[in-house]
């Protein structure tokens, strides 16, 4: 185990920005922060490199205590949002410019930039000034930077975010490859569950400073420990209702009767808060489906392949994500069809239990 | 093809044109009038060619003037861009007092020129003024009414006071528009101090600085209030820059032909100067 967080908090004043978090990430391991903007991802990221210094806790690198030595000594390396280049060097130069902080010798610097470059596909424009490049190419140098000087510890925070669609998907196919084989511990920020599934590796996901979870990405996603984990985790927002098991029926919304699936008969009769996600919702009936309700529809998104239905419940907007194309008029009544067997179950304090 | 052709366009250019006319337009065509005419009063003109601008580049006062002119920009300059731009380093990013920083710093700028003129007129008197007998108390022989020196001193100690500020402000603008993550990522590099400065911070700034260079630039070659009130372009004619020499001529001596042909070479320099000032602080600016 090499990047290890023990217990690290900050505190600003009165405000708690990260509670008490343990963390244990391996060599040449790819682990992602999941969470909504201001979930604490950057002030994370910047206590692993050394960039703050926490209120308390211990981070441990290498089997080594590193919480007070300063970034400079910890062969760190970062990506930002922003693309952050030397405005007047050269692409060549930009690159350089971490190992020619380290003192390396000028034929080494130049066969490790040639080598970064050839990786991210800048050798063409070595010679051109961060402004002349396009806003992937920008990033790419940063990212260049980033992996040239062997650091042991590389922070990505949402590199992809101030991308174009088509950049973002370039990059992101390409940037596992870039890290796969080295041994440094990789952390990369992101807003998006789609990114992190894409990714694999090992996610935890934040919620207002606090760590909710962390584990192998699918494990994360597919067995939520809480309700706050679950949402934070699903892109459209996960379908949340309270519910009330009596014996073999689950009701909902007050009035919906749904049967309850056979994993969760073991559960004690009483209320629960039921959690579906998205794509678990469906405007076509299917065999195994096990319960259904009509709603009023808000909003139909329909891309080439997929329809996104959203519908007003008693307990706010519930959204469908399905195949196909079904079209619903805003304000009529659409029959929505749920596998019950996918619901997950949580405690009235968010803890799951089925 | 054929456009289609709306005149009515034309009625709502017409008060811009109307304006640039009257401010710009009509103003300098008067100048240029007089610039090739003689002319007495009773509003007779005679055609007279280029002779004033003969006469102006001939004589040793303009050119005179003109060294005293870039000297004094030239001094003021490399007074105020560095003195500015390290107040602007120094000054601090956030909390309490930024507030009073600004404040301090705008003082000077809301001051007209010829009441610092007075100012520094009072305070630079050798006897009573407290600037002036400082220095002779010191025991330097100081005195702006007799010595082109000390003349010279106190005009640019009084520009610097009064305008280093305005650099100090554009460059602070430009300064705390830099992302934090530019510092930080410098931080990560372990990049020092003077590379900071050497490879972020002044590259950001490089379109702040031109403008504060051109504007201190202009405002300096154009100074006219300031001696003016301090010594009236004395003592002898230490401290008479172009825009002094030009009233003389112009309303002093009322040779409005000379007066004239003088602006005109005046704002020719000044419009030279600064393109290529700008040509030479952009020339790696592509986009």
């Amino acid at each position: 185990m090499t990047l290890e967080l023990r217990n690290v908090a900050k505190r600003v004043g009165a405000e708690t920005h990260i509670h008490p978090a343990s963390l244990m990430m391996a060599d040449g391991s790819f682990n992602i922060l999941l969470g909504t903007t201001l979930a604490g991802k950057t002030t994370l990221m910047q206590l692993m490199a050394g960039i703050q210094k926490p209120s308390e806790g211990e981070i441990w690198f290498r089997g080594r205590n590193v919480t007070h030595v300063p970034v400079q000594k910890r062969n760190v390396s970062m990506v930002y949002q922003q693309f952050i280049n030397y405005p007047n060097l050269s692409v060549f130069d930009n690159i350089a410019s971490p190992l020619r902080v380290a003192g390396m010798e000028r034929q080494e610097i130049a066969r490790r930039v040639g080598a970064a470059a050839e990786l991210l596909r800048l050798t063409p424009m070595l010679g051109r000034r961060p402004s002349e490049l396009s806003g992937g190419q920008q990033q790419r140098t940063a990212i260049a930077r980033a992996v040239v000087k062997d650091s042991d510890l590389i922070l990505l925070d949402e590199p992809l975010a101030n991308l174009d669609y088509k950049l973002r998907e370039e990059l992101r196919e390409e940037l596992p490859k870039l890290f796969a084989g080295r041994n440094s511990v990789v952390v990369y920020a992101t807003t998006e569950p789609a990114e992190a599934l894409l990714f694999g590796g090992n996610t935890a996901t934040l919620h207002e400073g606090r760590i909710t979870q962390f584990g192998a990405t699918p494990e994360t996603y597919r067995n939520p420990h809480d309700l706050i984990t679950a949402e934070v985790f699903s892109d459209p927002p996960i379908n949340r209702a309270a519910v009330v098991k009596t014996g073999k029926t689950l009701t909902l919304f007050g009035r919906v009767a749904w049967p309850v699936p056979k994993p969760a008969l073991a559960l004690a009769d009483g209320s629960y808060t039921l959690a579906l996600r998205p794509h678990h919702v469906s405007p076509v009936a299917r065999r195994e489906a096990g319960g259904s309700f009509a709603g009023r529809v808000l909003v139909t998104e329909i891309s080439g392949s997929e329809s996104v239905i959203h519908v007003a419940t008693p307990e706010g907007t519930w959204v469908s994500q399905s195949h196909g194309i079904h079209r619903f008029d805003v304000g009529t009544e659409a029959t929505l069809h749920a596998d019950v067997e996918h619901a997950l179950f949580f405690d009235s304090a968010g803890k799951r239990v089925m | 093809m054929k456009k289609p052709v709306n005149n009515k366009a034309w009625f709502l250019v017409l008060p811009v044109f109307l304006l640039v006319a009257f401010n710009a337009l009509i103003p300098l065509m008067t100048v240029v009038n007089y610039s090739v005419q003689e002319t007495f009063g009773d509003n007779v003109f005679t055609w007279a060619g280029v002779q004033w601008f003969q006469d102006v580049l001939r004589s040793d006062n303009f050119w005179n003037a003109l060294q005293r002119q870039l000297l004094f920009t030239f001094i003021v300059l490399a007074i105020e861009i560095p003195l500015g731009l390290g107040i602007a380093l120094t000054m601090p990013k956030q909390g309490f007092w930024v507030s009073v920083c600004l404040v301090l710093m705008s003082l000077p700028l809301l001051i007209p020129w010829n009441v610092v003129g007075a100012m520094w007129n009072i305070m630079a008197l050798p006897d009573i003024g407290l600037l002036g007998k400082a220095i002779n108390g010191l025991g330097i022989n100081y005195n702006y009414t007799r010595q082109p020196v000390s003349a010279w001193f106190t005009l640019v100690l009084m520009d610097v006071w009064h305008w280093t500020s305005l650099v100090a402000l554009l460059c602070y603008a430009g300064l705390v528009s830099i992302p934090d993550a530019y510092y930080q990522a410098a931080k990560v590099d372990g990049a020092r101090r003077w590379a900071v400065f050497r490879y972020i911070q002044l590259p950001k700034l490089r379109h702040v600085l031109t403008i504060a260079v051109l504007l201190r630039f202009m405002d300096s070659f154009m100074i006219y209030t300031e001696p003016q009130v301090m010594t009236g372009g004395g003592p002898g004619s230490a401290t008479t820059f172009l825009s002094i020499d030009l009233v003389k001529k112009g309303i002093g001596q009322f040779d409005l032909g000379p007066a004239a042909a003088m602006s005109i070479i005046y704002f020719l320099i000044i419009l030279a100067l600064s393109w290529l000032f700008y040509t030479l602080m952009m020339r790696h600016q592509e986009t």
